[in-house]
């Protein structure tokens, strides 16, 4: 099932870009189609999942074989955080695929590789193989680089080659600490992630430990991405097309922190626990420097990328107080790393439809500046309705996703770093201010619009597309009992299997 | 005398002999039939070569010539290779009045490679490296009346005799300082410890005379200029074809001395980040893609010496060694086949527009640039994967760092070209040559993917060659 998740959408996109004679809209209404598949078959597994205590921590195991001389094989399979992430990314590439927007000629090819996408970010997340791990992820790379560098605006081709360097330079360094990790300690050479979390082969090894670490966290890093290496973020995001920048932000800046806590943080939780104070203070410098610099943004889609920095730094500071001891506060740990999940859904929620608004907006009158706009209130109240719920749900309003995900964060730190919880609150004062801002600049005051335009509101399926999304954003921010569970079982594991 | 052990390279020189033949009594535009007895003898060997697997490991020849599996599958990629080049040249050479000799010179020079990979004697490797030498400089100034072709020739040869030299040097002080040039023996007198700053001296020279058959820093400047101005198919069978046998020589060298005597690994290790960042850093900003190539497979070699260094440290090495071989020749002869198939188009903003013009020579091209880079799950990265793995295993950890940190600086160049063909646009039609070179195109660019999908299968042939036989 997991497989098909990730075979189809491959398949469709192999299938699209040989169609020569398919038009915009039977290319269109394929990517919708076959990107549904995978969401439906993670929806299946999830009603499959078995979160209760004595469960196995991976679920829905398959299994085949690839480089046995190398211990690498196909191996997919998912816990409770792979499964709700997997999901949730499902879900968006459906968003990214339905999202109308303008393309011209090639919009097959266009649609080729959002499935082509589709596919391999799935895999990142399904994946039990380490080096699989590492195809998949790598592949996310060059599908973002063809989509920003040909469907982009402005200076797209230096901004997708920018994004391809700096995040390549991550991967393979990751590659590296791989390499590092499973040469280490006994047994034959494997790359199945069960058995070396069941391993620990770096445990004892100080140095080697700490450098195999080191090559984790900058390669995650830079993919989540963490100050100071976040600069190739806002170049890909105000260049990429919408529903790029969506899938970027939405889907592969988590696979960082996804990384961060499959790999480091369960295969080597004695160094992890080592470092761990490091790691949060890295995210403690990403949710101010985040904030402070987005609220010095006058572009709308600039200001919207600068809060992934900060909202990614929440959820780095989450995983790094889940693996910050080897033995104690379980309960306290546990709740950080399940906050630092939920905030992943989350911002993929509410900052992809946030980048689907701000690509409305170039849409309408090619232009991110703020200062161009004013007063849409009056001329488009179903966008500026939407805007304003995933805005509020972006800075942590109550009975919002959000909420959830910040709130179970900083009760999971607090108990293990105070001060480092307490200083990361200001990072929330900031984003309600620049998120403020933004919603007065554009909504509120005098009507103003670049000149000589109109700025018609939400079309019907960009309408269906926002309230599919942030329907789930309120449904989890009253209700997320049914997310919790899984994330809260496997978590538990991951904590406590750690003590 | 066992015939049999070298019934592939005889092969190939039998093949050559017909074509050159073939072609003295043939009116020129019959010549292209040539090609034909090339490709068949290329695969005649290739299926000599496969069939020696089951008697290896063994020496032969009074411990000259060692059959070892690294050595065969060496020369079963050396045997394909050219089998690919004969595939690209007829159309290419159509116009040549000397069109079938060309290939006589193709399988002679692709000998001379096979010699290389087996020797265990001193002297048959001097003889190999200059059998591919001189071969070599005839097809690299093939086009005698364009003077970018003969400076190419001109160039190779100035440094390929410079080189020559330092071997043949290099090997007079080794025999000078332990009385023979066969392997076995010279194992058996280091064996007694014969330390001398002469075979220091000595072995060094060797060394270099082998780096140059690679392209390896510090002779490596004639690639480059091979690459730009040698005819396309020359370029691509020079880039790649010697680039194999020399390897592994290198790395049955590197094993041959103990380390307590003499250390190669170090120097080795050395001139691998030198090659690979010198290659790195001259390729970012050409505007000649024949040339940026040149320098890539510079850089490339570099890897490759990634992994003769760790030869024998690491039991991965050699595996590593051969699958990195391997996904680099594909690679390089796709890439290499799109530009021949593109009548040589040269300069990257000519390449602009070649996705809409020709969507599959696009697809060939960005594929072999991406499996250079490594990008999975092509073969390149297969073998990039085992080289930086057999590096950590073989405690050169900081190398591994190195190579990928010029991993990272080599997609800069490649993307320079892949945007190029992918993003740009132009308005003119672009022309191809005719249907063997599209052949060659699709064969390598569809290996180029299956190699890497299918690496277990190749993985698991190159298992078994984990050792390098000393005769």
């Amino acid at each position: 099932m997991l497989s098909l998740a990730i075979l189809v959408p491959l398949i469709g996109a192999f299938v699209l870009s040989l169609w020569t004679s398919a038009g915009t809209r039977a290319a269109r209404a394929t990517a919708i189609a076959l990107s549904a598949v995978p969401f439906a078959l993670l929806v299946a597994a999830w009603i499959g999942f078995d979160a209760s205590p004595g469960a196995p921590l991976f679920q829905h195991i398959e299994e085949a074989p690839w480089i046995p001389a190398l211990g690498v094989a196909w191996r997919m399979g998912v816990d409770g955080i792979a499964l709700v992430v997997a999901t949730m990314s499902a879900l968006l590439f459906v968003a990214a695929a339905a999202w109308p927007i303008e393309l011209g000629e090639r919009a097959r090819e266009y649609y080729a590789w959002i499935l082509f996408l589709a596919g391999v970010s799935l895999g990142v997340f399904l994946t039990l193989d380490l080096l699989l791990f590492y195809v998949f992820f790598d592949l996310s790379l060059v599908g973002m680089y063809f989509l920003i560098g040909r469907w982009g605006h402005g200076d797209s081709q230096s901004a997708a080659l920018k994004f391809f360097l700096y995040t390549l330079a991550g991967s393979l360094a990751i590659l590296l600490a791989v390499l590092g990790l499973v040469l280490a300690g006994e047994g034959p050479l494997t790359f199945d992630m069960r058995e070396l979390i069941a391993r620990q082969p770096l445990a004892g090894m100080d140095l080697r430990g700490g450098l195999v670490l080191l090559g984790f966290v900058f390669g995650f890093g830079i993919k989540t991405p963490l100050f100071p290496v976040h600069t190739w973020l806002p170049p890909a995001h105000v260049q990429a097309p919408a529903p790029a920048s969506t899938i970027l932000a939405g889907v592969l800046l988590k696979m960082g922190t996804f990384g961060l806590l499959r790999i480091p943080l369960a295969m080597m939780h004695e160094t992890f626990a080592r470092y761990a104070l490091w790691i949060g203070l890295i995210a403690l410098a990403s949710i101010l420097w985040g904030a402070l610099v987005a609220l010095g943004q006058t572009s709308i889609k600039r200001r919207i990328a600068y809060t992934s920095v900060n909202h990614m730094g929440y959820t780095v500071l989450g995983i790094a107080a889940a693996g910050s001891l080897v033995a104690g506060h379980e309960a306290a740990r546990a709740l950080a790393l399940t906050g630092a999940v939920v905030e992943m859904v989350a911002h993929g929620l509410i900052t992809g439809s946030l980048f689907l608004m701000a690509g409305s907006f170039w849409q309408r009158t090619q232009s991110y500046t703020m200062a161009d706009y004013g007063g849409l209130a009056g001329v488009a109240p179903k966008l500026t309705a939407a805007f304003i719920l995933a805005a509020f749900a972006s800075l942590g309003l109550p009975g919002l996703a959000g909420f959830v995900a910040e709130f179970q964060i900083f009760a999971g730190t607090f108990a293990v770093h105070p001060w480092l919880a307490g200083l990361a609150l200001f990072g929330i004062l900031l984003t309600a201010a620049l998120f403020l801002t933004m919603v007065r600049a554009l909504f509120f005051g005098d009507r103003k619009l670049p000149d000589g335009r109109g700025f018609p509101d939400l079309s019907r399926s960009e309408t269906v597309v926002l309230a599919a999304l942030l329907a789930l954003v309120v449904v989890i921010g009253v209700y997320p009992a049914w997310l919790l569970e899984p994330i809260m079982a496997s978590a538990r594991m991951l904590v406590g299997g750690a003590g | 005398m066992p015939i049999g052990d070298v019934l592939p390279e005889i092969c190939l020189v039998l093949a050559g002999v017909a074509a050159l033949l073939f072609a003295s009594f043939v009116p020129q535009r019959a010549q292209g039939w040539c090609a034909a007895m090339a490709v068949a003898g290329a695969i005649a060997s290739l299926l000599l070569c496969l069939n020696q697997l089951g008697d290896a490991p063994k020496s032969s020849f009074s411990g000259a010539w060692a059959l070892d599996a690294p050595a065969i599958w060496a020369r079963v990629m050396i045997a394909g290779g050219t089998g690919l080049v004969a595939l690209m040249a007829p159309h290419w050479m159509a116009g040549d009045r000397r069109h079938g000799e060309y290939y006589t010179l193709l399988l002679f020079s692709a000998a001379g490679a096979m010699l290389m990979a087996g020797a265990a004697d001193l002297l048959e490797l001097s003889v190999a490296v200059l059998l591919s030498s001189i071969t070599g400089y005839a097809l690299a100034a093939y086009h005698r009346a364009w003077s970018v072709s003969v400076e190419a020739g001109m160039k190779y040869f100035l440094i390929g005799a410079f080189a020559n030299t330092v071997l043949m040097v290099g090997i007079a002080l080794v025999f000078g300082m332990l009385g023979d040039t066969r392997y076995g023996q010279i194992a058996a007198a280091l064996a007694e410890g014969a330390a001398s700053p002469l075979l220091d001296l000595g072995a060094g020279l060797i060394v270099l005379g082998v780096l140059f058959k690679m392209g390896a820093v510090p002779a490596h400047a004639w690639m480059p200029d091979v690459a730009e101005g040698a005819p396309a198919p020359s370029a691509a069978f020079l880039t790649v074809i010697p680039k194999i046998g020399a390897a592994v020589a290198l790395a049955r060298l590197v094993t041959l001395f103990p380390a307590d005597v003499l250390d190669l690994r170090p120097l080795i290790a050395v001139l691998a980040v030198l090659t690979m960042t010198l290659g790195n850093l001259a390729a970012l900003w050409q505007q000649d893609l024949r040339r940026l190539l040149g320098w890539s497979s510079v850089s490339q070699s570099g890897y490759a010496l990634v992994a003769v260094a760790v030869a024998g440290r690491s039991p991965e090495a050699i595996p590593a060694l051969l699958m990195f071989l391997l996904g680099y020749a594909i690679a390089n002869l796709a890439a290499f086949a799109v530009v021949t198939h593109l009548r040589g188009r040269t300069r990257i903003a000519d390449y602009a527009g070649l996705w809409r013009d020709r969507p599959w020579e696009a697809a060939g091209l960005i594929l072999a640039l991406f499996s250079l880079v490594g990008v999975p799950p092509l073969a390149g990265f297969v073998g990039k994967l085992t080289v930086f793995l057999a590096a950590l295993d073989g405690g050169y950890g900081w190398l591994a760092v190195l190579a990928v940190a010029n991993t990272v600086i080599s997609l800069f160049y490649y993307l320079r070209v892949i945007g190029q063909a992918y993003f740009g646009r132009s308005g003119r039609p672009i022309s191809v040559l005719g249907w063997t070179s599209g052949t060659a195109v699709v064969v390598t660019a569809l290996l180029t993917l299956l190699i890497g999908l299918a690496a277990g299968i190749a993985l698991d042939f190159f298992a078994t060659a984990t050792g390098l036989l000393q005769t």
